[in-house]
């Protein structure tokens, strides 16, 4: 798959990075060489092997349901750049 | 041109967990903003997640409950994008994945002005775990939004059908039957006001005959089953006359207006389903085992589809009686203590699912707060049964139950419902009518079957509706003999 510098570009903005022209370039450069890795890896015969969703091979641990977090507002909203009633404050959003 | 609607559901489940999905956060609604936001929910660096059993053991039971196919191993995958109530800058969901994977369920689609009721089974595609967002408040603050995270990392089931169903009707059964029974099997307390249970229809029409898709558009969010109803009839008709137009349908995601019954477009989905979903590092493979499977079952109430089976076997009901019955865990139980107090099933069975439901329905009481218990109304069938009373004078014992009256056989009294058996009481009747309705009698007798009814009526009214109709009937034939 080859990608250009449109490509590069959306993909900035769908993780809100601001790219300039030359970084964009050299992304791009980066990313094809990384797709061109797996191209290569792709030519591996895979057949019969479960794909692997974590690197290491155990699975999920579970924590029982019982509350044990108390309320910490005070504390995780004092580093906050902006509260009132409670509320985080953010620039309006609207819909 | 005809048209066909096709819909399918997304409904998000709210899991009756007391904590949160990935932490020990609670869960409980309506506190404060952000006290019950701990630094898991609001995504301070460094924290990470850990999965909640109870969540899980929910969606097992939901699996069992439709029969589905469950991943013995499913992954937790980020679903990537901004949004200020998603402090992470993404959520954890499943995609590739899912815990529960093909099932069914059967709904019953009532009658409708031109249409019988009828049965239909809904595929289910999947049903994944994944985490609720924080909400935004608007207009306390000039220029801003106000960010609560209390709600953020709810757990969810989210739970996605085929694109099965033909109508707003076909569309509210499901959507009820899936209600009923995530409370049945007790993951879900059915709060729809509370958010416990949201759905998003996706509505498109095609030429009826095509087999290919039209271009679909998402209702989002609708928490009453009246406005998804009133939406999906909307969207229809929009689509419908959008297209005769000329135009075409964009895909996008709509909202409802309950104040106007329109649907309007929220945004459209250009870079939609872009989520660019990944397994989620910090989660590892979920496991479900048959002995996980096994222990959660043993936990389980028995469930509709079987219950159902009971009635038709047990109680010889009709495949439809039965499962209109188990429509609700409540009304089942109902039904089940008025058949164990000795009323006859066939006759129990009408009697809930017809005076009993047609009430509560009119002063919108929920069968567990019925006036008229269970033994009550099995007490009335039986006065029935006896020949105490008539089916007419028994909706009248009802209607005194339900006014808290008293009981069964003080009501009949009181009311002087209690119906005439004996013989000569009703041929005196008889008599009187024959005599006063000489011209009804001529009818009959010139072949007209109809006035032989009409002479029925009319002994059951000199009655004052207490003559056994069976025996009018009976004695009436033999008058005119």
């Amino acid at each position: 798959m080859a990608l250009n510098l449109d490509d590069i570009k959306r993909i900035a903005h769908l993780a809100r990075i601001q790219v300039s022209d030359s970084e964009a370039q050299e992304t791009l450069t980066k990313l094809s060489g990384i797709l061109g890795l797996i191209e290569q890896m792709q030519a591996v015969d895979t057949t019969g092997i479960t794909p692997m969703s974590h690197s290491q091979d155990v699975t999920q641990r579970l924590r029982e349901d019982v509350v044990t977090k108390t309320n910490q507002r005070e504390l995780f909203q004092s580093i906050a750049p902006a509260t009132q009633d409670g509320l985080y404050l953010v620039p309006k959003v609207i819909e | 041109m005809q048209w066909e609607v096709v819909i399918g559901l997304e409904t998000h489940v709210q899991l009756q967990t007391r904590s949160k999905q990935f932490s020990g956060a609670s869960t409980t609604y309506g506190a404060e903003p952000n006290t019950q936001a701990c630094e898991v929910s609001i995504a301070l660096p460094g924290v990470l997640p850990v999965l909640n059993k109870k969540a899980v053991e929910c969606a097992i039971k939901f699996g069992l409950a439709i029969d589905a196919e469950m991943a013995p191993r499913s992954v937790f995958s980020r679903k990537n994008y901004f949004y200020p109530d998603l402090p992470k800058g993404y959520q954890i969901s499943q995609f590739e994945l899912p815990v529960v994977g093909k099932g069914k369920m059967t709904i019953q689609v009532p009658a409708g002005k031109n249409t019988e009721a009828y049965e239909k089974v809904i595929n289910i595609t999947r049903a994944h775990l994944e985490e609720d967002a924080g909400k935004s408040v608007h207009g306390a603050v000039e220029g801003m939004s106000g960010i609560d995270l209390n709600r953020a990392g709810t757990p969810l089931l989210e739970i996605v059908t085929e694109p099965d169903m033909r109508s707003a009707a076909e569309a509210v059964a499901y959507a009820k039957k899936l209600h009923e029974l995530v409370q049945w099997i007790g993951i879900c307390d059915g709060n729809m006001q509370e958010g416990s249970f949201r759905c998003d229809v996706n509505v498109s029409v095609r030429p009826k005959g095509t087999e290919k898709f039209g271009t679909r558009r998402e209702i989002k969010n609708l928490n009453s089953f009246k406005f998804m109803q009133q939406a999906i009839e909307y969207e229809t008709q929009w689509q419908i006359e959008t297209l005769e137009d000329g135009g075409t349908i964009q895909q996008a995601t709509v909202l409802f207006n309950p104040d106007t019954g329109e649907t309007r477009a929220m945004r459209t989905k250009e870079e939609a389903n872009d989520y660019r979903y990944f397994p989620d590092p910090d989660l590892l493979p979920l496991e479900v085992t048959e002995a996980d499977k096994a222990r959660v079952k043993a936990d389980m109430p028995e469930l509709p589809q079987a219950l159902q089976a009971r009635f038709i076997s047990e109680y010889q009901l009709s495949s439809y009686d039965a499962s209109t019955l188990t429509a609700s865990r409540a009304q089942a139980d109902y039904f089940v203590a008025v058949v164990n107090a000795g009323a006859e099933p066939k006759q129990a069975a009408n009697w809930v699912m017809g005076a009993l439901s047609a009430k509560l329905n009119a002063e919108e009481k929920a069968i567990a707060d019925s006036p008229v218990s269970a033994a009550q109304l099995s007490a009335l069938l039986k006065r029935i049964a006896d020949n105490t009373i008539s089916n007419n004078a028994a909706k009248q014992v009802f209607e005194g139950l339900w006014a808290g009256e008293g009981e069964v056989d003080a009501i009949i009294e009181a009311k002087g419902l209690k119906q005439v058996s004996d013989t000569g009481a009703i041929e005196a009747i008889i008599n009187e009518v024959l005599a006063a309705n000489q011209a009804m009698v001529e009818e009959f007798r010139a072949g007209k079957e109809k006035a032989f009814n009409a002479l029925v009526g009319q002994c059951m009214k000199a009655s004052k509706g207490k003559a056994n109709p069976a025996q009018v009937n009976e004695l009436l034939k033999k008058a005119l003999g």
